[in-house]
């Protein structure tokens, strides 16, 4: 960890809201895509010469396409019940960190040019013309902003920061405005099938390595299967499971929950990315296009079943936009959903997230597991907030804060919760989320994870809690960089299914 | 007939005009615009009786206002209410004969009204005292505060201290709605507050008061948590089905 160029906020024991700060991190701006990026995926290479023009244009577009922004657009009151909600204004004091302060950066743009109040009255009712500086502040904060939710969680009017920052980022993006690392990422994925852009043939080395790794580790062999037609399961996986430490921990864990209750199963090179970050950057078109390579993977493999690794916001598209997207889902009419959908099993949800599946087996008494194995670890969860407030896990309302917990407790002894306000549908984001898991966004990540540091420590001096088991890529990657900035160790970072993992007790095949 | 009560007329006139057809013109404009994507935020019910429940009570009290800050779910709630039993006690002067629950309600509708006008300065208080509060309120937030709050005293004046002509009054407005004009007295503080009434009108569906409207409409409350069984689809969005699995 290099010496930050910050200062990092104390861990006091107690949350507070600060006193705001204006321009706080109006210097923090995270690095914009050069030209090859953003034709890449189909965006201008630079700011457009009539860029005032064309942005307005733009977000007349999307006001008659999103019922969402249009309405909240209108429908704040400026209570002010939000501002206290988000965890960047809470770690940067910015008031544009604040949910509505973050919205009135459009806001006073809309008012300006789609209201009448705001033409004729404009200084009356905050509206404001779209000037470069502005269009600068909407780059900064709209990447400030990891479009969590939490604050439509708060607002009697459920407005959702997350809807407008989307918006905004579009909106810059059709200007010729993106940033780097969403971009870029977005543009791997088109190409090669994965954010990380592994190729095919990686691919396989890695899973490879992992087999021999759990043979060694448990003396089963454990399978590791990719591109294998008309097995039971597609198992579709951030891609930092491949790769990243403790992410890998993880995709073992899956593995070795396939083979101990028989299910066969395959992950696949064209879809070997759960991720979806053009839902980051509000692109229908772009999360459209990634989102169909899982149901062509399903096709050509003829699955029954999807099931998605641990992924936050990917979890989220695949529960809440798939079956709109691609027909991944049930329920469908059209020809084009109907196509996949009579091949789908229908005794199963799909897609499945593996939280689920894995609970399911738990449930039915098809797996077993030796806790005692996972007795070094004092274990806490943070929900992800796009699993917590962007989808659901099994029947009922909710099901995403039981599940995770229940399988938790099903394969370890010391399980504590954080405080009831830090987690459920009141948790805080990681403070990498929504595409600002980027090193020249640091200091705002750094910050942004102060509310759920709190948290955290608070549960580690009281119950001795020295593992924090997480069902996100971007959660693990965020805190493995972030905790030590707090004092914490990156070895406290994991997975749930690498408990599930340790737990688990595996018999060869015959 | 008196030229003020030509005026007034007019001015109601007008002001019903503008408030009834430009709510009109927004809730047609919110219900045409597609919702393309399912995103309520969850927990969210799983059945549309759920989605009803789940309106009702952020409708009727607040509820995520109550999870959020209990001062302004207080002040707000406080004033929300007092306002609806001051609208039901005011059905008596378009209303004869007077709707038995209307009589029923009168005594709670009178002194509702100084719980609405405590209501509106304690939100009022918050835009000073609270540094973020402060920081986004902007010169409308504040004098649609002093309306209100202007209206809630007029009202109470002519209840409590200088009673008007209420009969008079009620024939103004019956005759209004009857096409058949009579006479409006000319009390200053009545015209006040009248006046006040029409500017609220007229605002209504070009200020932030389209919340009333807007929170029925917004996506994250009112949509059901059903996308793994239903497929959804917006108009828009369906188009690009039809032509072909077009990657555009
Ligand atoms: S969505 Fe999350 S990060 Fe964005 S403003 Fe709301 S609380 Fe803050
Ligand atoms: S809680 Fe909702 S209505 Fe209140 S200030 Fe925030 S966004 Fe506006």
């Amino acid at each position: 960890m290099a010496a930050p160029q910050f200062e990092v906020p104390k861990l006091t024991g107690y949350a507070e809201t600060p006193a705001i700060k204006e321009n706080a991190t109006a210097h923090v701006k995270s690095f914009p895509a050069n030209a090859a990026i953003q034709e890449g995926i189909g965006f201008p290479g630079e700011l457009v010469e009539d860029w005032h023009d064309k942005a307005i244009a733009k977000m007349g577009d999307l006001l008659g396409k999103y019922r969402s922004l249009r309405v909240f657009m209108d429908a704040c009151v400026h209570c002010g019940a939000c501002t206290d909600k988000c965890h960047y204004f809470l770690g940067t004091a910015d008031p544009k960190n604040m949910p509505v302060g973050r919205q009135e950066l459009m806001r006073g743009v809309y008012r300006r040019h789609f209201t009448f109040a705001g033409k004729y009255f404009p200084s009356l009712v905050g509206a404001k013309d779209l000037t470069k500086e502005l269009l600068d502040d909407w780059y900064k904060y709209y990447y400030q902003c990891s479009e969590c939710r939490r604050c439509s969680v708060f607002c009697p009017y459920g407005i959702d920061t997350a809807e407008v920052t989307m918006a905004g980022r579009e909106i810059l993006d059709t200007v010729g405005y993106g940033q780097k690392y969403t971009n870029e990422i977005m543009g791997k994925l088109h190409k090669i099938g994965n954010n990380l852009g592994l190729p095919g043939p990686a691919l396989q080395d890695t899973l490879e390595g992992m087999e021999e790794d759990m043979l060694d580790d448990t003396g089963v062999a454990v399978k590791m299967p990719l591109d294998v037609k008309g097995v039971e399961v597609l198992l579709v996986t951030p891609s930092a499971d491949f790769f990243a430490e403790p992410h890998v921990e993880s995709l073992m864990g899956y593995a070795k929950v396939f083979h101990a209750a028989g299910i066969s199963w395959t992950l696949s090179t064209t879809a070997s990315e759960a991720g979806n970050f053009g839902m980051f950057i509000g692109s229908y078109a772009n999360m459209r296009r990634a989102a169909l390579r899982i149901r062509e993977a399903a096709l050509e493999l003829g699955v029954k079943r999807i099931v998605v690794g641990e992924c936050g916001h990917a979890w989220r598209v695949a529960y809440s936009f798939w079956n709109t997207l691609t027909g991944v889902g049930h329920g469908g009419e059209d020809p084009f959903s109907i196509e996949l959908q009579k091949q789908l099993d229908p005794r199963y949800p799909a897609p499945q997230h593996i939280c689920e599946f894995t609970y399911d087996l738990i449930q039915q008494g098809k797996l077993k597991f030796d806790k005692s194995l996972n007795d070094h670890r004092v274990i806490t969860f943070h929900d992800s907030c796009n699993v917590a407030r962007g989808s659901r896990m099994g029947d009922m309302p909710g099901g995403q804060f039981v599940i995770p917990r229940e399988i938790i407790k099903a394969v370890a002894n010391n399980f504590h919760d954080m405080a009831e306000e830090t987690i459920g549908e009141a948790t805080f984001c990681c403070g990498g989320g929504g595409g600002l898991l980027t090193d020249d966004l640091m200091e705002v990540r750094v910050k942004g994870a102060l509310p759920r540091m709190e948290a955290f420590n608070n549960v580690v001096q009281e119950q001795k809690v020295n593992f924090l088991a997480l069902i996100c890529a971007i959660c693990k990657a965020q805190f493995t960089k972030v905790v030590p900035y707090y004092g914490f160790d990156m070895s406290m970072v994991g997975g749930v299914h690498q408990l599930v993992s340790t737990a688990i007790q595996l018999e060869s095949e015959e | 007939m008196s030229f003020l009560t030509v005026l007034y007329a007019c001015i109601f006139y007008a002001a019903t005009a503008m408030f009834v057809g430009g709510l009109a013109l927004k809730i047609r404009s919110y219900a045409r615009t597609p919702a393309p994507l399912k995103i309520p935020t969850t927990p969210a019910p799983t059945t549309a009786g759920g989605v009803v429940l789940r309106m009702a009570r952020e409708v009727a009290l607040f509820e995520s206002l109550f999870k959020s800050n209990k001062w302004i779910w207080l002040f707000g709630w406080l004033f929300h209410v007092s306002l609806l039993l001051v609208i039901l006690r005011h059905l008596r002067y378009f209303t004869d004969p007077v709707w038995f629950w209307v009589v029923w309600a009168q005594p709670f509708g009178t002194y509702a009204g100084f719980a609405m006008v405590a209501g509106l300065g304690g939100l009022w208080a918050r835009r000073f005292l609270v540094d973020r509060v402060r920081y986004i309120s902007t010169p409308s937030d504040h004098l649609i505060l002093a309306l209100l709050i202007g209206i809630g005293a007029s009202g109470l004046g002519m209840r409590f201290v200088a009673h008007t002509d209420i009969v008079g009054v009620k024939e103004f407005f019956r005759g209004l709605m009857t096409f058949n004009l009579q006479p409006l007295p000319a009390d200053p503080a009545l015209l006040v507050h009248l006046s006040l009434v029409a500017l609220l009108m007229v605002i209504f569906p070009i200020s932030k008061l389209l919340h009333a409207p807007g929170v029925f409409f917004s996506p994250t409350r009112n949509q059901i948590d059903n996308p793994r069984d239903r497929r959804h689809l917006a108009p828009w969005a369906a188009a690009q089905f039809e032509s072909g699995a077009k990657q555009d």
